[in-house]
């Protein structure tokens, strides 16, 4: 009964084919990162030596925000959303996502949303300057005349979370294999309802802020104008209402990719899939009531301040038993070391290094010394980058096999992981050391005593950003001429619905639900 | 990150030192397990693996220890934090307010009040002479305190929101246009000690720095009444805001005296020899402009530069004269500090 | 057929949903908002007009209140308190001015903004008379004497004796005359 694929750019443009959909969230989030990355090396090459060598500092905040955009919108949601696309019909035996029109529709809108946030560089006045977190009113009455581009294409790109976050629940709630259990679905599965169901929760919320920014800006309201009554405080509020689920957003994700990851290459069942699973609803739960860490010099009163800093502690409780719950998993195993488990393990090591950064950081008074500074910028560095990002890598080798029936190169692959971490961590462990000195972040310049970590920072970033290139010289390579692969199984200890159906996965799977004991 | 010289710098360095033991302790212990499984149970060593996958005990135990860990940590973070709010009883109370790209300083109560800026050449900046020893360090003004006694500091934005930081005080606290909020600092050492703002707030957020001069308090003193006196002189003259009427009858004064004998008394000036200011462009135009030509002069013409036949009230005055006189009618006001603001910027 | 029907009824009912979320959000929600604001004081923003109650005069207690007045952005106008600091006594109903002078050759119009510091004190210091309630126009080089009338609460914390309050001063010329402001 089923068709093969459309043939032609009819195939890409009509598809509802979630293997397609989530090929070409992939692709998309892939070159968004590489523009993401673009802008990192501008930033980079500035920061190289003190003084203001390449651009202007005008320029320079055009950079820095644009690269924190792309990255968090355009790169990393979107990567995440692709490997759903891809891998919960197929890990929960369903042929499909529930609204497969909606879910074409999800995807194709964020190519034209990123196309008019990148073209506002080239406006008149350039490009948004005022930081991702664009507090007013550097973002309202000071905002250069692009600024309503920028709102059309947050609104554009929220709208995509909102529908594709939809999809994954309605498809989940409703389409599961016989006897597939919400008890017996992968983590991977887990953290991705429990994420959609942040987003549904928190997206709309960004929309009314970036909604009452464009009102403020263009219709004489004073949501955040203290001369009409009201408060560029409640802008940090509202934003990071939004911005601190958000995290837990970009991250949830990866916790279950490296869930499934490390059991595989553990040869050994996940240790304590329950409380991983509740683990997870309790950081999604608490993440909607520890926002203001992010403004605590803004001069609240102690008690909220206080009870913020309480609540943010707490997180490390659920967090730290994922880690033990993932390194118990390997204790006893019978470990090989692929380059997905390379990725995974670094995972570990390094999101829970700035897990640990992120704790000091919830101690207010020391974080009067940490705000904006560039400590900030190396834990969420750590965290969303050798976090998330190392996460969709190692998602990437283990799952190519599978999409394209072809085997990655191991020795590139090895090799790319250890220029990544390498370069990683050259570029990001001086800046705890630059924070703690005193520089803040978003500065185009810095003071002479900065200089030398800056360079190294810089050396190393350039480094990472090599292998980025050669990750996608290993996924051209193999998918043009790797060596095939037709087992199923792919990987010697890989359980699950998603590794019973041939290699490379059929055009549709699960017509018929299988069952599930 | 410095111990810095006041209670709360302490208080930060002290619980921050803590967390990071903390933190490498149980870092080590975590990894260093991790290092060990990696190595004990490697497939290719031979190790086979076991299926157990769940552990009431176990899990329990690392659920409860660390949140115990957590409770205990929540003790010295909280008097840290009670250090930082503690405003109450001043002996000196400062209003910081940020501007796009300085910061302004009031003493309240002693009408002292003056702007600190960046004072790096954008020479330096941009490459064009070597960066001094204090590159983006150095201020026109610092904030001046005394030793031994409690400041306050009473903080607000004039524009966008900035944030005043000085790490060896350990006070970091947004400067928020439209309301104020407050930090203190209290310290025994003499010295100089440099800050940042540190809330992005345009193209000059790195390039406002923030410098305080902690002097012994005799010395303060001594400086302190320097400035008022400094402050009434100028608040008398170059300081003091005059109204649109007082510049028109003091500028025609000026004009009558210096410049209608070529630009007539009715600006119409002479055609072909000395231009009309009644309708001038530059008279109508920003009033940088029309500052600038009596600054400068006019090179190769007989427009001389006034800057120093006239004081800046009077150029003040003459400016706003020729810019409202004979139906010209800008409406503006150039004000004495206008003036002086435009020399120190040339 | 069936399942047309019953879709209908669902969409019916979505669509009823929807539209009690906006009379939700339009009509409940603002009334909601005042009442939590009040109950814990959060915003730091005095209040509006304070209709003066019968108070007993704590006169063995003396809180010192000053006054800071700033300009925000270009605003080009004089404006100072008449006094930098007074002492009362909580209970007390006192009277200050500050003084505003629109140096400029055109009319103007401008609105104070008030802020307390410390912060969480805003409940206790009542205003029954305040420049800062409505906007102030002044024409070109008028001078004004703006009052305030305030009362310290006696229920002011035992370990606050004083208070600083802080007026910043917005340019609202533009904005008054806009159709939003006219609406109003």
């Amino acid at each position: 009964m089923a068709h093969g694929p459309a043939k032609g750019i009819g195939r890409w443009l009509f598809t509802t084919n979630h293997k397609d959909i989530g090929t070409l969230y992939l692709w998309f989030s892939f070159a968004m990162f590489l523009l993401g990355g673009f802008f990192a090396m501008v930033i980079r090459a500035e920061l190289f030596q003190p003084g203001m060598q390449l651009v202007k500092p005008e320029f320079f905040n055009q950079m820095t925000t644009m690269h924190g955009l792309v990255m968090v919108f355009g790169a990393i949601m979107p990567a995440f959303v692709g490997l759903a696309n891809w891998m919960i019909p197929m890990m929960i035996g369903a042929p499909d996502m529930a609204l497969p029109r909606m879910n074409n529709l999800s995807f194709w809108i964020l190519p034209f949303a990123f196309a008019i946030l990148t073209s506002t560089l080239f406006m008149d006045g350039g490009g948004p300057n005022f930081g991702w977190t664009f507090y007013a009113p550097l973002s309202t009455t000071y905002a250069p005349d692009s600024v309503n581009y920028f709102i059309f294409a947050m609104h554009i790109m929220g709208a995509s979370s909102i529908m594709g976050s939809i999809n994954i629940i309605a498809t989940v709630m409703n389409m599961r294999a016989p006897g597939m259990t919400y008890m017996k679905m992968p983590l991977f599965v887990w953290t991705w309802v429990i994420t959609a169901f942040l987003l549904v929760a928190v997206m709309p919320v960004l929309a009314g802020a970036v909604t009452m920014m464009l009102m403020d800006i263009n219709f004489g309201t004073s949501f955040f104008n203290a001369a009409g009554g009201g408060d560029p405080v409640l802008f940090q509020h509202v934003f990071w209402f939004f911005g601190h689920p958000e995290v837990y957003i970009i991250i949830l994700p990866a916790f279950g990719v490296v869930s499934q990851i490390i059991p595989t290459f553990s040869r050994k069942p996940l240790f304590g899939y329950s409380s991983m699973v509740y683990a997870t609803a309790a950081i999604a739960f608490l993440s909607f009531i520890v926002w203001a860490h992010h403004m605590f010099t803004v001069g609240m009163p102690i008690a909220g301040e206080l009870y913020f800093m309480y609540a943010t502690m707490l997180i490390a409780v659920p967090t730290g038993v994922k880690v033990f719950n993932w390194i118990t998993t390997m204790y006893k195993g019978s470990l090989t070391f692929e380059t997905p488990m390379l990725f995974s393990i670094a995972f570990v090591i390094l999101f829970t290094f700035g897990g640990f950064t992120g704790l000091m950081l919830s101690i207010a008074a020391a974080d009067m010394q940490y705000h904006d500074t560039y400590f900030v910028v190396a834990h969420f560095h750590y965290v969303m980058v050798a976090g998330a990002v190392f996460s969709g890598t190692a998602a990437i080798y283990y799952w190519l096999p599978k999409w394209c029936g072809k085997m990655y190169n191991e020795t590139m692959g090895q090799v790319q992981f250890w220029v990544a971490f390498v370069g990683f961590n050259i570029a990001f462990m001086p800046q705890h050391f630059l924070g703690l000195a005193g520089m803040p972040r978003r500065y185009a310049d810095y003071g002479l005593q900065f200089a030398d970590w800056n360079m190294v920072s810089s050396v190393g970033a350039f480094i990472y950003g090599g292998a980025q290139l050669m990750l996608l010289f290993n996924v051209v390579m193999t998918i043009r001429n790797g060596k095939p692969v037709s087992d199923p199984k792919v990987w010697e200890g890989a359980e699950g619905l998603e590794w019973t159906v041939p290699t490379p996965a059929p055009y549709h799977t699960f017509a018929t639900p299988p069952t599930v004991k | 990150m410095p111990q810095g010289v006041t209670e709360v710098s302490q208080a930060a360095y002290d619980i921050h030192m803590i967390m990071v033991w903390v933190c490498t302790v149980i870092g080590v212990g975590v990894f260093g397990f991790m290092f060990y499984v990696m190595y004990a149970h490697r497939k290719s060593r031979g190790a086979v693996a076991e299926n157990f996958h769940e552990n009431l005990v176990v899990e329990l135990l690392w659920t409860i220890v660390p949140a115990i860990i957590l409770i205990v940590m929540a003790v010295p973070a909280t008097t840290a934090l009670m250090k930082v709010y503690n405003t109450e009883n001043p002996d000196i109370d400062i209003k910081v307010t940020g501007y796009q790209w300085k910061w302004q300083y009031e003493y309240v109560g002693e009408g002292v009040k003056f702007m600190s800026e960046l004072n790096t050449s954008s020479d330096e900046i941009y490459g064009r002479a070597p960066k001094g020893e204090h590159y983006l360090r150095e201020v026109t003004q610092p904030l001046v305190i005394p030793a031994g006694k409690k400041v306050r500091f009473l903080i607000t934005g004039n524009d966008v929101i900035h944030s005043w930081w000085v790490p060896d005080f350990g006070v970091k606290r947004d400067a928020v246009p439209g309301l104020f909020t407050s930090a203190w600092a209290k310290t025994d050492q003499p010295g100089i000690y440099v800050g940042e703002c540190t809330e992005l707030c345009g193209l000059g957020h790195a390039f406002m720095p923030v410098v305080v001069e902690v002097k012994e308090e005799a010395e303060y003193n001594e400086w302190l009444a320097g400035k008022k006196a400094e402050a009434a002189e100028y608040a008398s003259t170059i300081g003091k805001t005059w109204t649109f009427d007082e510049l028109m009858v003091r500028g025609e004064e000026v004009y009558t005296r210096s410049c209608a004998s070529c630009h007539q008394a009715d600006g119409k000036g002479i055609p072909g020899v000395f231009p009309a200011l009644k309708g001038s462009p530059i008279a109508l135009g920003p009033p940088e402009g029309h500052i600038g030509i009596l600054i400068n002069g006019v090179a190769g013409t007989s427009m001389q530069s006034f800057a120093d036949q006239l004081s800046e009230v009077d150029i003040a005055a003459v400016v706003h004269y020729e810019r409202n006189a004979w139906g010209n009618d800008v409406g503006d006001v150039v004000q004495p500090v206008d003036v002086l603001n435009y020399k120190q910027n040339q | 057929m069936e399942a047309n029907r019953s879709n209908r009824t669902l969409l019916g009912q979505l669509l009823l949903l929807a539209a009690g979320m906006f009379a939700f959000a339009i009509f409940v929600m603002p009334p909601l908002y005042d009442l939590f604001c009040e109950i814990t004081g959060l915003g730091g923003k005095t209040k509006g007009v304070y209709e003066a109650v019968e108070v007993k005069i704590d006169t063995s207690r003396e809180v010192e209140v000053q006054f800071l007045a700033s300009n925000n952005e270009s605003m080009p106008w004089v404006f100072q308190p008449t006094e930098h600091h007074v002492v009362v006594h909580p209970g007390e109903a006192r009277k200050v001015t500050f003084f505003a002078h629109n140096t400029t050759g055109r009319d103007m119009v401008a609105q104070a903004i008030p802020s307390m510091v410390p912060n969480n004190t805003a409940d206790y210091f009542h205003k029954t008379e305040c420049f800062c309630f409505n906007n102030q126009p002044l024409a070109a080089g008028e001078k004004a004497e703006l009052d305030l009338i305030f009362i310290v609460d006696p229920d002011l914390p035992a370990s606050v004796n004083s208070l600083t309050l802080s007026y910043t001063l917005f340019d609202i010329t533009d904005s008054v005359s806009s159709p939003v402001a006219q609406l109003q």
